[in-house]
Formats: C-alpha cells, structure tokens, sequence
C-alpha cells in the first residue's frame, strides 16, 4: 500500500521570527467561481471610487485680480511662471508651486487682450490703447516701468510669439510681426486683401514655425506664411471663431472656438470640412488648448464652465464649474498636462486638477497598482450600462443644465423643420451636408 | 481495384533485431514547435477560457486588431498561469494498492493512521456524544472549524485541529440544520420555530423570524445569502449582510427532502418526496430546471466544485451521477440500503453515507473524459460500528471526511480527497485575524447582488444578441399574446417537407399543450390524407401491383 496526505505545518506559512505571512495562489479556475461577475462588481467599485475621489478644484492663485481675467499666458521656459492680465489693465506673475503673486504692473488703461513670454522671459502685452508693452518681471520689482514699448496703428487684441524666432506676431486690423532685436524696424504686416474687419487672434504654428492662423470678426479663419508674408487660405464659417490653438505634436491640427458653443477641429491642408466638433458648451467658447500631448483639448465658456475634451471624441470628458465662477474668458494647461488654470470674470485665477480623480504625490507601489486595475477594470467594463452611467454622470448647475435642454429642443426644432422642408420641395434631392461641414460658408484660395 | 492498390502500396519494413531502424519523423513541425504547441495545449487545457475567436474572419481592422490583442492576452494569461504551477507548494495525496490482491476499500482506519505523518494522523479522531445526537455537522468555508449540532439542542463549535472547543450551547429545543455563514465569526442554526444566528462565542445574534419551521439551510458565500426552506416547501433567501430577505418562492412540492447549492453558479438544488429535483435561482418564481432524477424520495444531492456533475441519492436505494451542463444521468449505482447524506470533495471524491457505514467513491466523474466509466469498486470504506450516519461533509483543503452519526462525530482520513494547495485570497486555512477581517471587508464590497444568479455565471458582460425589436417585444407585457393557428401557418408555410419537417420538430418536445395538440392534430390530418391518397393509387394499380405503390 503506497500512501500519503496531505500534511501542511503551520510554522511552514509564517517561518519562525518574522511578520510576514505567506499567501500561496493557485490560479485555477475551479478555486475562483463567478470570475466575470465579481470582476464586474469590483469595476463597479472602481468606478464609484473614481467618482467618489474627483475633486478637481485645487485652489486659486493668490487674491486674484479686481477686475475680470482676460488672458493668462505661461513662460515656456518654466514650469511654475504664469502671468495673468485683467480688465483694468493690471498684469500679474504668479508662481504655482506657492500660489502667490511675485511681480504685478499696472500696464494698460482697460482690458489686457493679449500676453505672451518672450523666449528671453520677458512678458509683452497688448490693450486697445494701441501699445505693447515689453516687461521685466524676473529682474524688476513690481509696478516698474516696461523696458520697452510699440505703438501700432490700431487697437491690438491679440499677441503670438514665435516658437524660436526672437519675433512676435499682434494682431488689430491687420497681423503685424515685430522682431524683438529691431525695437526701431517698421512691422512686416500680414492680412487678407479684402479684410477689413478687426482680427479678434492670432497664433504661431508649434511645429511648422513659419505659419500662423488668425480669425476675425468677420467670421473667417486665415492661414498665413511668413516664408512668403502671404496669406495662404482662408475660410468663412458661419459664426466668428474666439481663439485658435495649434496643436503641438500636429503641425497641421488646430482648434477654433466658436460663438456657436462648439470647437472645430481642422486641417490646415483642408479647411472648408473640420476633423472633429465638439460639442457641449451651451455658450460662446472663449478659450481653447491643446494639452502639452496634444491629446486633450481644454475649452472656457462663457457658460461659466471649463471642460476637458479628449481630441477625437465628441463629448467632453470633464466639466468643471464652481458657484462662484464667472463667464470664463481664458484656460490654460500647465507644462505637466497635469493642471488647468482658469481665469474668469469675477477676477480669479484657479486651478483645476486635468483629471478630476486623480493625486500627485509618491504614491506606493501597491497603490499604483491598485489604480491601475482599476483603471483597466472601467476599461473592460466600461461598456455595461451601469458602470457607463456613473462614469459618465456629472452634476451641472441647473441654470447650465437647463440651457442645455432647451438648446436640445431648439436644435432638434431647427432640424425637424429643416426635414420637413426636405420632404416638400427640391431640397430633397440634395445630399445632406454633414456636421462637420455645416458650418463651413465659403473658402477662399 | 482492390489487387492495384495493394499493389501501389509501398513495402512495409520489416522489424528484425539484427538491423536498428531508426523512426522516420513524418511531421513538418520542428522538434521546438511542437513542445511550444503541446505546452499551449496543456495550458489551454487547466486554464484556458474556452474556444478562441477566428480573428481572420473578421472583415473591420479595428475589431479584428483589438480581438487579437485580447485574444493574445488570454493566451498569455493561461501560459503564465501553467508556468506558476512550479510555486505550488502542496501535492495531493493518495492511497494506491500495491500487488493484485490489495484493494484500497480493504485498507482500515488504523493502518491508515499508522502510515501517515504524525500531524496527520492527528486528524483521525472520535467524539462520542451519544446522549443528544443524532448529530449534523458543517466546516467553515476555510476548514478550520467545525459546526456540530445535536437533533436534542446540542450546538458546539470547535477549532478540530487543535482540538479546541470555541463554544457549546444547549438550547433545548429541536434542531433541523447547522451552517456556518461566511467566515468562523458567524453560524445560523435551524431551530424548532426559528432559524437564529449566534456569533463564534454562542451569543445569540439574530432570530430571523421570517424563516419558521425550518428544515434545510444553504449559504452563498460569494452573495451573502443565506438560503432556507422550511416544511411548506417555501425557499427563502435572506441577505446575512443587509438582514433583508430577498426572494421568497413557494415550491409548491411539500416539504424537502435535501438541499444543496451549486458553487459554480450559485443556483440551489431541492431534491423533494416525488423523486424530482428541481434548481432555483432567486430571479425566478418558478425552478429553473426541474428533472425526475429517482423513483421515491431524494434523499440527498451534491454538487461538484466546478458545477459539472451531481450525485444523488433517493429512498430507491440507487445513486444517480448527472450531468449537470446537459441534465443528462450518466450512471447509476445502488447503495444497499437508501443513503442518507452524499458529499463531494474538492478532487471529485464522492463520500455516500448509508446505514451505518460510509463509501467513498472514486472517478465517479472525470471531466476530461468524453464518456464517463462506471466504477466497479469503492476507493475507501468506513463504518460498520454500529454509528447510524446522519451525515458526511468533506473538510476543504484537508484529506478529511467529517461524518455525523448518532453516536457523535467521527473525523476520518481519506487520502487524496482534499485541495492540496489553497489559495489565500479565497479561504485560507492559516489566517490571521487581521487577514480574516480584511477577506471580510474584502468580501463585502465585491458582494455579488442577487440578480446576478443565473445557470450561466459568466452571463454578465455578454453581448445581448437579440435584434432591437424582439428586445422591446419581449419588454411589452401589453402585446397580445400570439395566436397559435397563426404561427403554425406561418412557420409551416411552403412545401409540403417544410411543414412535415416543423410537424415533427414540434411532436419531439415533450410537453403537451394548446400548440402541441394542434399540431398533432395537423400531423394526423396530414397521416389521413396520406392514407387516403395511397389507398387511391393502390385501387389503380390492382391487386397485383399495389405492393409496388410509392410509400410516403
């Protein structure tokens, strides 16, 4: 007779003189019943976790202004260097890793509409008093004379500088690019041979240096090159666009923010179609920005919200909105993609966590682990209808929630009429003309 | 054509001792591609999800590459899951005869006992408690302790291997049932009127009164569900971490006579007086499956782990071994007299208490095997001390049979019987407290809800196949329900092999109602014109020549 038993010790599962226990695994399935459901209730975990811990709001910087935030611009050159420009024309540096403010100048009469580091980091503005203004923040005190100053011709709105030339574009009527190391040299203008209208932005390409966009009041998006000082394109849509941000990792990507509540997406090389709507915001969009990846997008509204859209999808990812926010007029990543700031109209700067559930901070290796589950967990599961809802579900005011409803009926009004029309006359035999070509009136070569 | 091809056919080489022949090898596959692919079988075969998907059948490339991508996870996941087996640190036991004349069911107690380990055969011991028996017995989900209770009122807890008693009460009152919830901390008792929960310490905890008269008790421990059914036949599940009971379903088949659930999928098994065994699921007012598994009583039903096979045991003195994926009986054995309590352990070992002995069988079932054998002898006997056997429970993770007799309690060993290496994050043997509270909170947050039983565990996360419209039709419990008449023309449209064809499909099911009796009205109609039109063809043949008249 050959025998034997199963014998286990129990000094064999916490060897003698320490804490340590053992935990053997057996992988078999037999030892492991309902695998897939309480996979999908531990993603459903996951997923009330994520939303449990989503605080997006971090805090604001400093006191703020006393008049609304009109631009905020980042030095390129640092992680922590923001500047902030508001109504009554006072201008403001501020460090982010203490919040507070560091330098501050009073630097127009009315409204800072543009403001943007010089490679050499030196903060240029611009008002409609039709100066710019070239300051010193890093070596001057506070409320010292700019170092230098332009005056154009028009009001100026809008300030671009380029990616590695010391030379900057402004914008009024017409696109006048300064070259820093000729203070006394007349502008090189750039415009459209037919446009008068006041161009409300303006911005360099990250990549293809040389080229930059504009959009005025007259509705229209332009395309410039500064290798030929010409004009290259232009395209009228149907509503005036707000601001332009080219992408930085897609020479030929860019995003306008429209007065119809949606950002667009297009292609430099073809521009009469957008690669991408995105639609959400139930107000005029003030301000956009690619994320340093240039994966994600993050929009301001004149609804009082921020969001954070993912490139190529069609909904926001994230809403961001607080009770005292106002009419949000700029939004800006910081160099990490890991925070948002925010100016608005009620005068302060804030910041936003980019994703609202997440931490910094050194986290341990088992905690990083556990997120990381999770995060494929929702990932896994993401298409069941309840871990899609809580995923998904974000409390709006209800002021925004109800613009948004009736803006749906209006929408969906406008369409049905338009169907009907259709129906009962030679409209019918037209095709009919996709989203991401409705708003596109004219181009021009 | 025969003689050419054994022409064709080339030489056979002889095999002679004087010349050494080496094998041809006659497969393409080098000798590495094939130990590659014998060890992706192998993997498949102990951890593989199932069939894999033909990703080159699929027309759209995102699909196609994200399947692939998946399916390669899968493949990678099982082929690491075999290459973990190395940290298995337990082998399972085994009693094997040595010679022809040896037989394992001839190996006594005692020379088991003498020819294990020391710690082992500690195992084997003897409770005599003849005064308030016949005893039940129950080991937590972890086995490390043990439940008795006595018909008179006895109920005593204790920590077996270390021989510990953790708490003895005496209540009093009659006992039908003993079950351990879902850690050593908590246990529910089947009393006279009311089932009552006690803590480790014998402090009575809850009575829940919605639950009278019980007789058998089951608990889910991956829902938290405590399932009971008492002398009307009434199947109630109560949820142990809310208090709320969540289904409460008449049977309608009078009182049980066994009870059991399913590990694989959570679904309880009632064996009643007419023979059936029915399965429910808290979702369904109605059993999910119903079967006539023996002529007379069933005395009792388990499971295997893996939700495969059931035995059962009836007053018939027969046990039936089903399959339980297609409710199939694979075979038959009589026991001598009707057993009483039927348990599987983790290995597939079927211990069958009867009278007053207990067999343990072996390779009742095998699930690598297309067709299932019938085992000609018992693996191991116990019994015959005149101990009546009220029942038998494998301990998990040990090679232990615990049976409840008149006379007490008796821990036997059975080698191979038991789980070899456990996992610990499911039950484990050795916790500590602190670990045992953390497998508690644990437990709980990943507590599956009711809704979540089906026969098919995995259902949760599957593709809902059915078109838009049949899902909103089967939504609609306004729709006027379908005339029969109607969908029997419709579906028997055609020719006449097409309605011959749905005819016989329908006669097959066994169920009598209004579409079957229209439809065997329909089949007999069609019979007669049949006959008639053949007696037509016969008269114009004649006499002679009928037998030659087509047949239909």
């Amino acid at each position: 007779m050959k025998i034997k038993a199963i014998s286990r010790s129990v000094s064999a599962q916490q060897p003698p003189g320490t804490d340590t226990v053992k935990q053997p695994r057996n992988l078999d399935s037999a030892i492991h019943p309902f695998e897939r459901a309480r996979e999908y209730k531990r993603a459903l975990n996951a997923v009330k976790l994520e939303r449990m811990h989503a605080a997006p709001f971090v805090g604001q910087l400093g006191r703020g202004h006393v008049d609304g935030v009109y631009s905020i611009a980042k030095d390129p050159n640092s992680l922590e260097r923001f500047s902030s420009g508001s109504g009554d024309g006072v201008v403001k540096v501020w460090d982010l890793a203490t919040r507070e403010e560091i330098w501050h100048a009073t630097a127009h009469e009315n409204i800072v509409k543009g403001l943007e580091w010089t490679r050499d980091q030196k903060l240029l503005t611009c008002a409609a008093d039709r100066s710019i203004k070239l300051f010193d923040p890093y070596n001057l005190p506070s409320e010292s004379a700019p170092i230098s100053s332009w005056l154009g011709a028009g009001a100026f709105t809008s300030l671009s500088h380029h990616r590695s030339r010391n030379a900057f574009a402004a914008a009024s009527s017409v696109i006048s690019i300064y070259d820093l190391e000729r203070h006394t040299a007349a502008p090189e203008v750039l415009h459209w041979p037919t446009s008068t209208d006041i161009i409300t932005n303006v911005a360099f390409n990250y990549v293809e240096t040389s080229v930059l966009a504009s959009c005025s009041n007259d509705r229209s998006i332009v395309i410039y090159d500064l290798r030929t000082s010409t004009p290259v394109t232009k395209s009228v849509l149907t509503f005036a666009c707000n601001r332009i941000a080219w992408s930085p990792m897609e020479a030929f990507n860019f995003a306008a923010a429209s007065e119809d509540h949606n950002v667009y997406l297009f292609d430099m090389r073809k521009i009469d179609r957008a690669r991408n709507v995105l639609k959400g915001h139930v107000a005029a969009v003030m301000d956009v920005e690619f994320s340093p990846t240039g994966e994600e997008l993050v929009t301001a509204s004149w609804d009082r919200t921020v969001r954070l859209w993912e490139r190529d999808r069609g909904h926001s990812r994230d809403v961001y909105h607080t009770k005292r926010m106002q009419r949000v007029m700029s939004a800006k990543w910081t160099p990490d993609a890991k925070y948002v700031l925010s100016g608005s109209d009620d005068g302060n700067v804030r910041i936003w966590r980019a994703n609202a559930s997440q931490r910094q901070g050194i986290k341990s290796a088992r905690h990083r682990q556990a997120l990381e589950y999770n995060d494929a967990l929702i990932k896994r599961f993401g298409h069941m209808p309840e871990i899609n809802r809580i995923k998904r579900h974000r409390h709006l005011p209800k002021v925004i929630k109800k613009a948004g409803e009736i803006k749906n009926e209006e929408l969906k009004s406008i369409k049905r009429r338009e169907e009907n029309e259709r129906k009962h006359s030679s409209k019918q035999f037209q095709a009919r003309k996709s989203e991401r070509e409705k708003m596109v009136l004219a181009r021009e070569k | 054509m025969g003689a050419e091809t054994a022409v064709a056919r080339p030489p056979t080489a002889r095999k002679s001792d004087a010349i050494v022949t080496k094998e041809r090898r006659t497969d393409i596959a080098t000798r590495a591609e094939r130990e590659k692919a014998r060890r992706i079988r192998e993997a498949n075969q102990a951890y593989g999800r199932g069939k894999q998907i033909n990703t080159k059948q699929i027309k759209d490339k995102k699909l196609r590459r994200n399947l692939k991508e998946l399916e390669n996870k899968y493949q990678n996941a099982a082929l690491k899951a075999k290459d973990a087996e190395i940290l298995l640190e337990n082998e399972s036991g085994f009693l094997e005869a040595e010679g022809e004349l040896e037989r394992t069911y001839k190996v006594r107690q005692d020379e088991i006992v003498a020819n294990v380990a020391v710690e082992t055969a500690k195992k084997r011991f003897e409770l005599n408690l003849d005064q308030l028996g016949p005893y039940l017995c129950d080991y937590s989900r972890n086995g490390r302790e043990l439940l008795l209770g006595g018909r008179k009122g006895h109920v005593a807890t204790m920590d077996w291997r270390e021989g510990k008693l953790g708490c003895e009460i005496q209540l009093g009152e009659t006992i039908r049932d003993v079950k351990w919830l879902h850690n050593n901390q908590f246990f529910a008792v089947a009393q006279k009127k009311y089932v009552y929960i006690y803590d480790r310490n014998g402090v009575e905890l809850h009575c829940l009164r919605k639950h009278s008269e019980v007789t058998h008790m089951e608990f889910l421990p991956y829902h938290f569900l405590l399932a009971t059914m008492n002398t009307g036949g009434v199947l109630k599940y109560q949820d142990t971490s809310t208090g709320q009971v969540v289904a409460e379903i008449p049977s309608r088949l009078g009182p049980p006579c066994s009870l059991t659930h399913n590990p694989y999928n959570a679904i309880i098994h009632a064996g009643h007086q007419n023979g059936t065994v029915t399965l429910w699921s808290p979702n369904s007012a109605e059993p999910v499956v119903k079967l006539l598994a023996h002529r007379g009583p069933v005395r009792s039903i388990a499971v295997d782990r893996e939700g495969r096979y059931m035995v059962s045991a009836g007053q018939d003195a027969k046990m039936a071994v089903w399959d339980i994926r297609m409710f199939k009986e694979v075979n038959t054995y009589s026991t001598y007299t009707p057993a009483s309590s039927v348990a599987i352990s983790d290995t597939g070992l079927t211990a069958v208490g009867w009278g007053t002995s207990t067999t343990i069988w072996k390779g009742l079932f095998n699930k690598n095997a297309a067709t299932q054998e019938r085992v000609t002898h018992p693996y191991m006997k116990w019994g015959r001390e005149g101990k009546t056997v009220e029942r038998v429970r494998w301990c998990p993770y040990e090679d232990v049979l615990g049976i409840s007799h008149d006379k007490g309690f008796s821990s036997i060993i059975i080698p191979g019987a038991g789980e070899a290496n456990f996992d610990a994050f499911e039950a484990n043997p050795f916790e500590t407290n602190k670990q045992r509270q953390e497998t508690e909170v644990r437990g709980l947050l990943n507590k599956l809800s009711p809704e979540m039983i089906a026969l098919d565990p995995n259902f949760i996360g599957n593709i809902d196949l059915r078109s838009d419209a049949q899902r909103k039709a089967e939504k609609d419990l306004d729709a006027k329900p379908t005339d029969i008449a109607e969908e029997i023309r419709n579906r028997a449209r055609g020719k006449n092999g097409a309605l011959k064809k749905y005819l016989r499909k329908q006669r097959k099911r066994n169920i009598i109602d209004e579409k079957r009796m229209r439809v065997d009205e329909l089949w007999k109609e069609q019979q007669k014109k049949n006959d008639k039109k053949r007696q037509e063809v016969e008269e114009d043949l004649g006499p002679a020549l009928s037998r030659f008249a087509k047949k239909e």
